[in-house]
C-alpha cells in the first residue's frame, strides 16, 4: 500500500492483481490526475466554445475551404476557425510552425493556464511532454513541396526555394518541440506516432511516465492539421471518407445504416497530468482521474478490421484490470465511432465482449459526429471530452444518428446530450496498423480515487 | 498493462539486425566497422547533381524486392523495407519463432522520424502534376510513421502494445526504453529500434535546410566530428532492430543474451531564446542513466557519442562527456563517421554497435577524424579498433530541436 492512499480499507477491492497476486511496487503505485485542459477543435478554440458545441449537438463539419477541393472526393471536413494571431502567437512563430503546431501550442498555452502549474510546483527537469500525431506537420510540408516543385512539375526539386523551418516540417516531433518550449518543459519528451491511436497512447505515455515516477508531470496531448490535398487525397484512394458532399453538416453519422465514412478534421487538445498527491496539495482542480491504459494490436491488416472487436475487446479488459473495475462500474463509453461501417461493427463488438450486458446498459457516444476524425488528435480531445463529461456529468450525443442500424444495437445516445451521473469513463481508439487502445476515466472525489482505482 | 512486481526480470537484448550503409546483416556491418570501412559514397538513388550536399551513406547492396515479398514491397515504402528486413533478421539472430510465443505478449515499439519519404514523394507529385485521383491506394498506409510499426506486428503476428516514438535521431534510444517498459508490464519480448531512408531529393532537400549537412564531396573528408575541420554530418539511410526480453525468459529458451539495459536517461533542452545560463541537459541525461543503473563514470568502458559533426555541437558534447568522466576520462568513439547520420535509426545502430562491443571486447573506430581538437579533451578511438575488455558501454543520442537521451548497456 502506498503511502498517497488515505482510502478506507472497506473501499479498495481485495481482488489479487491478476497474474501476480502480489502488490505492486511503491514507485509505480503514483496515481496520475488531468489539472488542466486546452482544446482546439472545429467550432471553437478553447474549451468553453468546444464543450458548448458538444453539449448541444451541432456539427461542425462543412464544405472544405482551406484549399480548392474541386476534383477530390470527399470535398468535405471539420476545420477550425482558427487565427493564430488572435490566439496570441507572434508573427515569427506563424511563419515556423506548421497549422498542427500552432493549434498544438494554443491548446498547451489554455491548458497550464487552466491547471496554475508553475514552475515553483515542479521545476523544468521535472516536467515532460507527451504529444501524439498521425501525420505531423503535414500541411508544412506540403505547401512547400508544391513551391520547391513548382506545383509537382519537378522530381528533383529546387532547394533554393527552401524555407528555414523546411526540415522542421518533415519530422513530426517538432511538435513536441514548440510544445515544450512553451511548457519549459526539460524532462522526457517524446512525440507519439501510432496513427489515429496516436492521441491516445500520447496521453497513456504520460501517464505512464508520472506513475512511474520520469516526471512529476507532464503535458500531455495531441495535435493534427490534415485538411491538405495529399491527405484529403489518399483517404479519397480509399474511399475511407465521406463523399457527402451536399450535405456536409450530416455528414460524419457514426452508427447510423446511412453512413459513408469519416469526415476528416483537425485540431488539438492538450492536457496537464499530475501526480495526484502533489496535485492536492497545490490546491489544483481535478477532473478526473486516469485509472486504466491499455493497448493492443490486430496484426491483421493496415486498415481493415475484424467484425469480432477481438483485440479492441482485449485492451478494454486489460484497462479494467489495472483499475480494479468491473463492467457494472463504467457509466459511459465514448467511442472511435469515425463513421465507417466496418469500425462501427468492429468496436460494438469489442464492447459487447468486454462489457458484457453492461455494454447495452450504458450510453455509447461519438463526438466525431460533431468535430470529425482530427487522425490522431482526436484521440486526445476525446479524453478531454471524457474529462469534461465526468465534471459536468454530461453525456455528449452522437449527431446525426437518425437511422438505426441492426448492426449496432445498443444505446448510442442519438442527438441529445444526457444527463447522467458519471464516476467512470472509458474512451477507446482504433487505427490504421491495427492498433487498438482504451483508457479508463475516474472521478476524484474528497481524496478519494474512482470505484477501485487498482493501487492497492 | 499490469505491472510487475520488484522482481521484474532485467531487460536484455537477445537479438540484432542490422542494415546499415556499410554492411547488409550484423556480421558483414561489425566486420566493415571494425576494419574502419566507411560505407559513405556519393549519392546513386537519384540524379543529385545539382544539390551542394552529394555525400551520403546508402544502403547499397540492398534490394528491395530480394528483402520483402513483392506484394509487400509495393505497399511500403524503402524506409519500411529496411525496417522489415533488419526486423526478420533480429527475430532469426534472437532465435525465436514469433508463433511459438502468446501474441498479445509480444510487440513492436519502433522509432519513427521522416516516415515514407521517397513513396510520399512520388505519390504528392502525381496529385501536384496529374491531379487526386492518380494518388495510389496505399499512399495512406507507407507514409505515415506509424508504417514500419504496423507492418512488423501484422507480418509476425504481434498483438501486444505496439507504439512509434518520434525524437528525430534520439529517437531510437527512447523506443528502446519504452520496450524496456513494456517488458516491465505484460510484455515477454519486443521489437524494437529503427530506421530512416530520407535520400530522395524532396528528403535530402528538407535536411539541407537546417544548414547542418556537410557540403564536401570528398566522402573520406565529409563528416569529421570533433575534428578542427568539422564541417556538418552526412545522412545516411538504414537502421538496426534489436529483441528485447526479460532475462529469464531468454535464459528459459537457451538464449544467449548480448547483454543487459541497465539505465537510461532522456531530457529536453531550453529554447534557443530562453537567456538562462547554459546548462547541460545532455549531460543530465548521462547522469540519470548512469544513477538508474547504479554504475559509476569510471567503470564505463566506452561512450557512443551521437557526434554531430558541427562544432558548436561537438563541443557541448564533448563538454559533457568530460564533465561526468572528467578530461580523456573515458573512450569515445563514432561509428557512426561510416554511415552517416541514420535519424530514427541512428541510436538503434549504435545500440547493436555497443552491444557487439561488450560481445567481442573491442571498441569500433571513429573514422576520418584526424583528432580530436585539443579543447574537447576526449579520448576519441580514431582509425583502428581498440582492442580491451568491454562491460559497460554508454551510447549517447540527441534529436533536432533539443531531445537528449541516454543508455547504458551492460555485459551480464
Amino acid at each position: 500500500m502506498n503511502h498517497l492512499d488515505t482510502r478506507p480499507a472497506a473501499r479498495r477491492r481485495t481482488r489479487a492483481r491478476p497474474g501476480t497476486g502480489r502488490p505492486s511496487r511503491a514507485r509505480q503505485d503514483r496515481r496520475v490526475v488531468i489539472t488542466g485542459i486546452g482544446v482546439a477543435a472545429p467550432g471553437g478554440i478553447g474549451v468553453t466554445s468546444f464543450w458548448d458545441l458538444l453539449t448541444t449537438g451541432r456539427t461542425a463539419t462543412r464544405a472544405i475551404t482551406l484549399f480548392d477541393a474541386t476534383g477530390f472526393r470527399s470535398r468535405i471536413a471539420a476545420e477550425c476557425d482558427f487565427d493564430p494571431g488572435a490566439h496570441g502567437l507572434t508573427p515569427r512563430q506563424v511563419r515556423r510552425m506548421d497549422r498542427a503546431a500552432q493549434l498544438g501550442v494554443v491548446s498547451a498555452r489554455e491548458a497550464l493556464a487552466d491547471s496554475g502549474l508553475t514552475p515553483a510546483d515542479v521545476p523544468p527537469d521535472r516536467l515532460g511532454v507527451s504529444i501524439g500525431s498521425a501525420v505531423g506537420c503535414t500541411m508544412g510540408l506540403e505547401q512547400e513541396y508544391a513551391v520547391l516543385s513548382d506545383g509537382g512539375r519537378e522530381w528533383l526539386v529546387d532547394p533554393a526555394y527552401g524555407v528555414p523551418q523546411l526540415y522542421g516540417y518533415m519530422i513530426p516531433s517538432t511538435i513536441a518541440t514548440e510544445i515544450a518550449w512553451t511548457a519549459g518543459a526539460e524532462g522526457p519528451v517524446a512525440l507519439i506516432s501510432t496513427g489515429c491511436t496516436a492521441g491516445l497512447d500520447s496521453v497513456g505515455h504520460g501517464y505512464q511516465l508520472v506513475k512511474e515516477g520520469t516526471a512529476c508531470a507532464v503535458v500531455a496531448g495531441a495535435a493534427d492539421a490534415p485538411i491538405s490535398p495529399i491527405t484529403v487525397a489518399c483517404f479519397d484512394a480509399i474511399k475511407a471518407t465521406s463523399p457527402s458532399n451536399d450535405d456536409p453538416a450530416h455528414a460524419s453519422r457514426p452508427f447510423d445504416l446511412d453512413r459513408n465514412g469519416f469526415v476528416l478534421g483537425e485540431g488539438a487538445a492538450v492536457l496537464v497530468l499530475e501526480e495526484r498527491g502533489a496535485a492536492l496539495r497545490r490546491g489544483a482542480q481535478v477532473y478526473a482521474e486516469i485509472v486504466g491504459f491499455a493497448s493492443r494490436s490486430n496484426a491483421f491488416h493496415m486498415t481493415g478490421l475484424k467484425p469480432d472487436g477481438r483485440e479492441m475487446a482485449e485492451a478494454i479488459r486489460d484497462a479494467l484490470r489495472q483499475a480494479r473495475l468491473r463492467p457494472e462500474d463504467v457509466d459511459y463509453v465514448n467511442a472511435h465511432g469515425s463513421g465507417t461501417r466496418q469500425n462501427d461493427r468492429h468496436e460494438t463488438a469489442a464492447f459487447k465482449s468486454a462489457l458484457g450486458e453492461r455494454a447495452y446498459q450504458i450510453p455509447v457516444s461519438s463526438i466525431k459526429s460533431m468535430i470529425g476524425h482530427s487522425l490522431g488528435a482526436i484521440g486526445s480531445i476525446e479524453v478531454a471530452a471524457c474529462a469534461l463529461a465526468i465534471r459536468d456529468n454530461v453525456v455528449p450525443p452522437t449527431a446525426n444518428l437518425h437511422t438505426t442500424d441492426p448492426e449496432c444495437d445498443l444505446d448510442y445516445v442519438p442527438l441529445t446530450a444526457r444527463e447522467r451521473p458519471l464516476e467512470v469513463v472509458l474512451t477507446v481508439g482504433s487505427g490504421f496498423g491495427g492498433f487498438q487502445t482504451a483508457m479508463l476515466l475516474a472521478r476524484e472525489r474528497d481524496g478519494l480515487a474512482g470505484r477501485g482505482s487498482g493501487h492497492d | 498493462m499490469t505491472e510487475r512486481t520488484a522482481d521484474t526480470p532485467r531487460p536484455v537484448v537477445t537479438g540484432l539486425g542490422v542494415t546499415a550503409p556499410n554492411g547488409l546483416g550484423t556480421q558483414a556491418y561489425w566486420s566493415a566497422t571494425l576494419d574502419g570501412k566507411s560505407g559513405l559514397g556519393p549519392i546513386t538513388r537519384f540524379d543529385g547533381e545539382r544539390y551542394p550536399v552529394r555525400v551520403a551513406g546508402e544502403v547499397t547492396e540492398f534490394d528491395d524486392t530480394e528483402h520483402v515479398p513483392s506484394r509487400l514491397a509495393v505497399q511500403t515504402d524503402h524506409w519500411t523495407h529496411l525496417g522489415l528486413t533488419a526486423a526478420g533478421m533480429a527475430l532469426a539472430d534472437a532465435g525465436i519463432d514469433p508463433a511459438d510465443l502468446p501474441e498479445y505478449r509480444m510487440a513492436v515499439v519502433t522509432a519513427g522520424s521522416s516516415g515514407g519519404t521517397e513513396f510520399g514523394q512520388r505519390e504528392i507529385e502525381k496529385l501536384w502534376s496529374q491531379g487526386p485521383q492518380y494518388v495510389g491506394v496505399y499512399q495512406s498506409i507507407a507514409w505515415f510513421y506509424a508504417a514500419t510499426t504496423g507492418q512488423i506486428s501484422i507480418r509476425y503476428g504481434m498483438r501486444g502494445p505496439c507504439g512509434v516514438i518520434c525524437a528525430e535521431q534520439a529517437g531510437g534510444l527512447d523506443a528502446v526504453a519504452q520496450a524496456r517498459r513494456l517488458l516491465r508490464q505484460d510484455a515477454s519480448m519486443v521489437v524494437t529500434g529503427g530506421t530512416d531512408a530520407s535520400l530522395c531529393p524532396y528528403g535530402l532537400v528538407a535536411q539541407m535546410s537546417t544548414g547542418l549537412l556537410s557540403t564536401r564531396d570528398d566522402p573520406e573528408r565529409a563528416y569529421l566530428p570533433f575534428d578542427g575541420d568539422a564541417c556538418g554530418y552526412v545522412p545516411g539511410e538504414g537502421g538496426a532492430m534489436l529483441i528485447v526480453e526479460g532475462e529469464d525468459t531468454a535464459r528459459a529458451r537457451g538464449a544467449r543474451p548480448y547483454g543487459a539495459i541497465a539505465g537510461y536517461g532522456a531530457t529536453f533542452d531550453p529554447r534557443p531564446d530562453h537567456g538562462r545560463e547554459p546548462r547541460s541537459n545532455l549531460r543530465r541525461a548521462i547522469t540519470l542513466a548512469l544513477e538508474e543503473a547504479a554504475v559509476p563514470p569510471d567503470q564505463v568502458d566506452v561512450v557512443f557519442a551521437d557526434a554531430l559533426g558541427v562544432p558548436a555541437a561537438d563541443l557541448a558534447e564533448a563538454r559533457a562527456i568530460s564533465s561526468v568522466f572528467g578530461p580523456h576520462g573515458v573512450p569515445v568513439t563514432a561509428p557512426k563517421t561510416m554511415t552517416g547520420r541514420l535519424y530514427a535509426g541512428g541510436a538503434a545502430l549504435d545500440l547493436a554497435s555497443a552491444l557487439l562491443s561488450i560481445r567481442d571486447g573491442v571498441i569500433p573506430p571513429t573514422v576520418g577524424t584526424r583528432a580530436a581538437a585539443p579543447a574537447y579533451e576526449l579520448d576519441l578511438v580514431r582509425g583502428t579498433a581498440r582492442d580491451g575488455p568491454v562491460r559497460k558501454a554508454l551510447v549517447l543520442a540527441r534529436g533536432h530541436g533539443g531531445f537528449n537521451a541516454a543508455l547504458l548497456v551492460t555485459d551480464l
